[in-house]
C-alpha cells in the first residue's frame, strides 16, 4: 500500500509519540507576524526561554498595516504599538524581519512562497489560518493559536493529532471566465464549512494538475473556510520551476532537491479516507450570498429557499436577514458599493494581471469605492513594471500599497454602516470587513473587477465575451 | 513545569444557540490591535450583542457562568487565540457544543479549557436545561466525559489525546515538548532541506 504526501512529510518530522498520544513534529518552517505573535513572545519571556531554532523563523507585519499613508509613527497608535513590538522581539531573538523598511514585506502567505521559502515536503506553521495556502507546494503548513506559537519559539515542535486525508479530485477543464477561486468556491459549497474538520484535503486530478502555482495557492488558502486546516497539492513539474531560482530555493543541489520532491508526492496506490470528485466543466463563477464561505451559488444561480433546506434553514434565514436578500432571488444584478481586489487568497501579480484585462479602457462605475491592493511590495513592483497600476488609475481604482486591507478590518480600510462589497478575499462573516453590518460577497478577481465596471455582480463570462466581439 | 490539573468545571452555564458561529463574531477584529489578551472579556461577542438586546450574554442571570454550550462548528475561521481567550476573560473555564472548528479546538486545549462534544439530541436538552429559571449548576467531568445538571446525566466524548493531557496536568505543552531537545535536534539534521541538498 501506498503512502501519502501527508504520510511521508508527518513521519519525516516525527520526533516522538507523546504521552497523550499525539506527534511531536518538528516544525520546518515557522511565519510570524503582529497580531498573533506579541502575546508568544510575552510568555517565552515568562518563561525565561530562548528562541529555539531563530533561523526557521521569518516575520513580516500584514493585518495592522496602512495601505494608503505608511509614514512612521502610524496614526493609529496601537497598530504602532504593535508593530514596535514585533521588531523589538524580532531584534531580541534574531528573527529575520521584512518590514517596511526591508522593501520585502507583504502578506505572510505572499512572501513565503515568493521569496522561495515555502518548499515541498517542509512542515509549516504560522499564527493565521490560512497558512493551509502553502500546502499547494506540497507541503503540510497549518494555522496554529498564540500558546502553540509560543511552543514553536520555545522547542520548534508542535503537539499534534494527524488528520485523515480526503482526496479531492476536480477532473475535465474549467470553462473561459472561471478560476481557482470559483474551484475552491464549489469545493467548499459541495462539501460544507465544517466538512473538512478532522482532515487535509489533497487537492488532485486535470483541473488542479493544469493550473499555475499561484491559482494553487489560492485553492489550498481557502482549505480552512472548508473546515479543513491542512490543503495540499502533490509537487510536479509546475512546483519546481516556480521554485527555481527563487531566493531561498537550493541553488546548487536543485536537481537533487526535486529528485526528493518528486518522491514525496504521495504514491498512486495510495489509499485515502475519502475521495470526492467534481467535474471542471460544471464549475461556473461563484459568488457567496450569506454570512459563511459556503453559503455561495453559481452567478447565474438563484439564492436557496430556507424551507427546502430543512438542515440548514435556520443558518439560511439568519444570513437572508443579514444580508437582506430574498429566498430565490437572483444573485446578478445585486448592486456593490466597494470592490476589492486583494488578500493572501487573490493578491498575486496574476490575480492583478486578469484584474487590469478587464478594467483596460473600462471605468469604474459612478459611486463605487474600487481598491486594488498588492499582496507583496514585490507584487506591488512587478506590476508597475508592467505598467498596470496606470491601467487601473485610469479606470478610477485605487492602486494602494501591500498589506491585508479591506479582508479583516484591522487596517484603516473599512466598510461603511451596509455596504455591500466584492471582494476577491476569503470571508463573508458578519461584520469580516470592518462595520459591523456590512456585506461580503466573495468571487474571483475577474468577477469584481466587472461589479467595479457594471456597479452590480455581473457574470464576467458574459462581459469577457462582449469585449472580444 | 506541570499544570493544574483539569478533571471537573463546575457553575451555571450560558446557552449559545446557532451553528458556525466564527471567531471574527467572538471577538471583533478591532480588538485584536492589542499586544497583550488582557481586557478581551468585555468585548466577547461585541457586534452580536450590539445588535441583539436579547443576546444571552446581555442577559443578567447567565453573568457569572463558568459553562458555555454552543451548536455546531464553533469558532470557525480565524485562528486568533483571541477567541477563546476573550471567553475565559469573560468567566467561561469549559465549552460544550455539538462540534467545534479543528484551530479554534486545539486553541481552548493548549488554554487548558475543555472542549467537549455532545449530539444534537443531547444539546438540544443541554440548551434547555440552561435556559430554564432558575438554572441548574453543571459539571463537566472530564475523566468519563459526562455532563452533570440537576438529576440528569449525559454522554460527551472528547478525543483521547486532549482528555489525558488536562487529567495529567500537561496540557501547557511547552514543557513536554522541551524534553525530547536532544532528539529534535537529531530529526532536524536529517531533513534535506536542513542538512542541505
Amino acid at each position: 500500500m501506498g503512502r501519502t504526501l501527508l504520510d511521508k512529510v508527518w513521519d519525516a518530522h516525527a520526533v516522538r509519540e507523546l504521552p497523550n498520544g499525539q506527534t511531536q513534529l518538528f516544525i520546518g518552517l515557522h511565519f510570524i507576524h503582529e497580531v498573533t505573535s506579541p502575546q508568544a513572545f510575552a510568555m517565552l519571556r515568562d518563561l525565561d526561554l530562548p528562541v529555539r531554532y531563530p533561523g526557521r523563523t521569518y516575520a513580516t507585519i500584514d493585518h495592522i498595516v496602512p495601505t494608503d499613508d505608511q509614514a512612521r509613527p502610524f496614526v493609529d497608535s496601537l497598530a504602532e504599538e504593535m508593530t514596535e513590538s514585533l521588531t523589538a522581539s524580532c531584534r531580541d531573538y534574531g528573527i529575520e524581519f521584512y518590514d517596511l523598511i526591508s522593501g520585502e514585506q507583504g502578506i505572510v502567505h505572499v512572501i513565503g512562497p515568493e521569496k522561495g521559502l515555502t518548499q515541498p515536503g517542509m512542515t509549516i506553521a504560522c499564527g493565521d489560518s490560512h497558512t493551509s495556502t502553502h500546502g499547494a507546494f506540497g507541503a503540510i503548513a497549518f494555522g496554529i493559536g498564540t500558546s502553540q506559537i509560543r511552543d514553536v519559539l520555545a522547542s520548534q515542535c508542535l503537539a499534534m493529532s494527524k488528520p485523515e486525508v480526503r482526496q479531492i479530485k476536480v477532473t475535465g477543464a474549467l470553462q473561459p471566465g472561471v478560476y481557482a477561486k470559483d474551484v475552491v468556491l464549489a469545493i467548499i459549497h459541495a462539501l460544507g464549512v465544517k466538512g473538512g474538520v478532522g482532515y487535509a484535503y489533497e487537492y488532485a486530478g486535470p483541473v488542479i494538475e493544469a493550473m499555475t502555482m499561484e491559482e494553487r495557492l489560492t485553492v489550498c488558502n481557502m482549505s480552512i473556510e472548508g473546515g479543513a486546516r491542512f490543503g495540499y497539492i502533490n509537487p510536479d513539474a509546475t512546483t519546481f520551476e516556480y521554485l527555481r531560482d527563487r531566493e531561498f530555493a537550493p541553488a546548487e543541489g536543485f536537481d537533487v532537491a526535486s529528485d526528493y520532491w518528486r518522491q514525496i508526492a504521495s504514491d498512486p496506490d495510495s489509499s485515502y479516507d475519502d475521495i470526492v470528485e467534481l467535474e471542471g466543466e460544471d464549475i461556473e463563477p461563484m459568488v457567496t450570498w450569506g454570512i459563511n464561505p459556503g453559503q455561495s451559488v453559481p452567478v447565474s444561480g438563484r439564492l436557496p429557499v430556507p424551507e427546502e433546506h430543512p438542515d440548514e434553514a435556520a443558518s439560511y434565514q439568519e444570513a437572508l436577514e443579514y444580508m437582506g436578500f430574498e429566498a430565490g432571488q437572483s444573485i446578478n444584478g445585486t448592486p456593490v458599493d466597494v470592490t476589492f481586489v486583494g488578500s493572501c487568497t487573490n493578491g498575486r501579480i496574476s490575480d492583478l494581471r486578469i484584474a487590469s484585462q478587464l478594467a483596460r479602457g473600462n471605468k469604474v462605475a459612478k459611486g463605487v469605492k474600487a481598491l486594488v491592493v498588492p499582496g507583496s511590495m514585490s507584487v506591488r513592483r512587478q506590476a508597475e513594471a508592467e505598467g498596470l497600476h496606470e491601467i487601473f488609475q485610469e479606470a478610477g481604482f485605487e492602486w494602494r500599497q501591500a498589506g491585508c486591507s479591506m479582508c479583516l478590518a484591522m487596517n484603516p480600510d473599512k466598510l461603511q454602516d451596509r455596504e455591500v462589497c466584492a471582494s476577491s478575499s476569503n470571508r463573508n462573516f458578519k461584520g469580516r470587513q470592518g462595520s459591523p453590518t456590512g456585506r461580503t460577497l466573495l468571487m474571483s478577481p475577474a468577477m469584481v473587477t466587472a461589479a467595479a465596471i457594471a456597479g452590480e455582480v455581473v457574470d464576467v463570462r458574459t462581459t469577457m465575451s462582449a469585449a472580444q466581439s | 513545569m506541570n499544570d493544574t490539573i483539569i478533571e471537573k468545571i463546575s457553575g451555571t452555564a450560558v446557552p449559545l444557540r446557532g451553528d458556525d458561529i466564527d471567531t471574527d463574531r467572538i471577538i471583533p477584529a478591532r480588538y485584536l490591535r492589542c499586544v497583550t489578551f488582557d481586557g478581551l472579556g468585555e468585548h466577547a461577542f461585541e457586534d452580536d450583542r450590539k445588535q441583539d438586546p436579547d443576546h444571552p450574554f446581555n442577559q443578567e442571570r447567565f453573568d457569572g457562568a463558568a459553562i458555555l454550550i454552543v451548536g455546531r462548528n464553533f469558532g470557525c475561521g480565524s485562528s486568533r487565540e483571541h477567541a477563546p481567550q476573550s471567553l475565559r476573560k469573560w468567566g467561561i473555564e469549559g465549552v460544550i457544543g455539538q462540534s467545534f472548528a479543528e484551530i479554534f479546538f486545539g486553541n481552548c486545549n493548549a488554554m487548558g479549557m475543555p472542549c467537549m462534544t455532545v449530539d444534537a439530541d443531547t444539546c438540544e436538552a443541554l440548551f434547555v436545561a440552561a435556559e430554564a429559571d432558575p438554572p441548574p449548576n453543571f459539571e463537566i467531568d472530564v475523566s468519563d466525559c459526562t455532563i452533570r445538571f440537576g438529576d440528569s446525566s449525559v454522554q460527551g466524548s472528547m478525543p483521547n489525546g486532549p482528555r489525558e493531557s488536562f487529567l495529567a496536568g500537561t496540557w501547557n505543552a511547552t514543557a513536554v515538548l522541551l524534553e525530547a531537545a536532544d532528539h529534535v535536534d537529531e530529526v532536524a539534521s536529517k531533513l534535506p532541506y536542513i542538512k542541505g541538498f
